[in-house]
């Protein structure tokens, strides 16, 4: 760790200590890893009768390929709108006029500070009382989404092109051009490049979030694989909760890798004239002050 | 507004749950959080594996599908049981899955927090002759404290919004389970939800104020 601002570059009585903490930590870990081994194989987990059911092409068939269908139209689908909304309202928080500017900010405050839950829940039930009977799961957890993680995209689109140098837009009036020019041909086209990482890192949010559905009884991923399978094949819950496990982590960790590659990628870029945007905070979510770039989290 | 009067002590009484969760999720994820991040800066390798393996799979796993496993699976299954009382069980549960999320958001702030400091502060430490804990504890922590706070409150924020999941874990007495099961029998009411939105601002809002204020008040100017 010669790289770490926390230690120097190890001498000898250093290193022999490093090498002993290693050990230490080696039969640690080990042993937290076999105690849970140990711990499942007491309640019988690694049975194979109970992990039979995914090595059989019908079980991927029927639940687990379904289900992640479902999540996936639904991740797809507020993926385009959540985007859509944050460009509107992104771009109506930057306008010049006081009477599209403030309802855009206190729509996207008050989204951003809603717990995801609650707002697909009121949906579920408000939509049957105003557009007629009907089920309105996929309804619910799309239009949720598309709210919440669009006016969280929204502040990423206003911080993206607040971050381009003003030079860039004072150079653009100076040759005559129009606001929506501005905006158009000189302010967006740098700022996308810059906010990619964040779009794509709120996206991981989003595609983790569409599991809020199991709870409305949407047919996603967790809802064929963790209470319609175990309920087929008794007994094979935990193995399932494992199965699906992988899969979502194996989903989300590609997005997050082509998140670091794009964000990487923007650095190295000498086009741009700003670095790339960080997410905005839960905390910014309540109007109090910048946007530091936490991580992302819900 | 009938429908608010006459449901609030119980809407008041799942919000209360929510804050009982939302306390025991902060103490748990604030000491493993803290325990993960020292195992991340460790010179250790197979330490710092062991955290990076942690925060990845959990920050990639839905919550709704930890909360549900520690539910069904841990408790039903395996035996976890902390009490036998149906409710108190699914509650700790729910705290501690909740916990162990976020532990791994919490460990990942306070990373971004040490990363904040620049290498020049080290350097500079050691060229005038201070030792490895004079530099940790008087030009290190020092400044990354300072640099983590705002995170801190944002990841706090995000945990009391995500108490609403504790559905998912199998308690259904707190304000979302309890918001649900009164929309079961009075439609979606338009002011039961805006009062339950209401009960979670007034309890958000100051915390992202004071962390914007504080870490505004303390940033280091660089």
């Amino acid at each position: 760790m010669s790289t770490s601002v926390l230690f120097d570059v190890p001498g000898p009585r250093a290193r022999v200590r490093n090498h002993l903490l290693t050990l230490v930590s080696v039969v640690l870990v080990g042993a937290v890893l076999y105690g849970v081994y140990r711990g499942f194989d007491a309640k019988g987990q690694w049975a194979g009768k109970i992990w039979e059911p995914f090595i059989q092409a019908d079980t991927w068939r029927e639940f687990i390929i379904p289900g992640l269908i479902g999540t996936l139209k639904a991740a797809a689908a507020a993926a385009v709108l959540a985007m859509l909304f944050g460009m509107v309202f992104g771009l109506a928080r930057l306008s010049d006029h006081a009477w599209i500017r403030v309802p855009a900010g206190v729509i996207v405050e008050v989204f951003r500070a809603i717990p995801l839950l609650l707002l697909i829940f009121f949906i579920f039930y408000l939509a049957p009382s105003v557009m007629g009977g009907g089920d309105y799961a996929f309804f619910a957890v799309v239009l949720g989404l598309t709210l919440y993680n669009g006016s969280v995209l929204a502040e990423v689109v206003r911080a993206g092109v607040l971050s381009v140098a003003r030079g860039q837009s004072e150079a653009g009036y100076a040759i005559g051009m129009r606001k929506n020019q501005v905006m158009r041909l000189v302010l967006l086209p740098q700022a996308i490049t810059v906010m990619m990482p964040a779009i794509v890192s709120q996206l991981v949010v989003l595609l983790k979030d569409t599991a809020l559905g199991y709870i409305i009884a949407y047919v996603d991923l967790l809802n064929t694989g963790f209470k319609i399978l175990p309920a087929v094949f008794f007994g094979s819950l935990i193995p399932a909760a494992i199965v699906i496990g992988i899969i979502y982590v194996a989903l989300n960790m590609s997005l997050s890798y082509l998140a670091t590659w794009l964000e990487r990628r923007t650095r190295r870029s000498r086009k741009v004239t700003a670095g790339p945007v960080e997410p905005p905070s839960a905390m910014a979510a309540v109007g109090a002050g910048q946007p530091t770039g936490g991580p992302i989290i819900d | 507004m009938d429908e608010l009067i006459t449901y609030g002590p119980e809407l008041a009484q799942g919000f209360l749950e929510n804050i009982k969760l939302a306390l025991v999720g902060l103490v748990v994820s604030f000491i493993l959080g803290t325990i993960l991040v020292a195992m991340r800066v460790s010179p250790t390798p197979v330490l710092r594996a062991a955290g990076t393996a942690y925060v990845n799979v959990v920050r990639n796993t839905p919550l709704t599908l930890v909360l549900a496993f520690s539910a069904l699976g841990l408790s039903d299954q395996l035996g976890l049981v902390f009490s036998d009382q149906p409710e108190t069980n699914s509650f700790w549960l729910v705290g501690l899955g909740l916990g162990a999320y976020t532990a791994a958001f919490v460990c990942e702030a306070l990373r971004a927090g040490i990363n904040t400091v620049p290498m020049g502060q080290a350097e500079a430490s050691r060229a005038i002759g201070l030792t490895f804990f004079q530099t940790l504890t008087m030009i290190i922590l020092p400044q990354a404290f300072r640099a983590v706070i705002a995170p801190l409150g944002s990841v706090v924020i995000a945990m009391i919004k995500n108490t609403t999941v504790a559905t998912a874990g199998g308690l259904l007495t707190d304000s979302a389970a309890t918001m649900k099961i009164v929309f079961d029998t009075t439609g979606a009411s338009i002011p039961i939800f805006l009062g339950v939105i209401a009960a979670f601002m007034v309890l958000i809002l100051p915390i992202g104020y004071f962390t914007g204020w504080l870490s505004r008040k303390l940033a280091v100017v660089r």
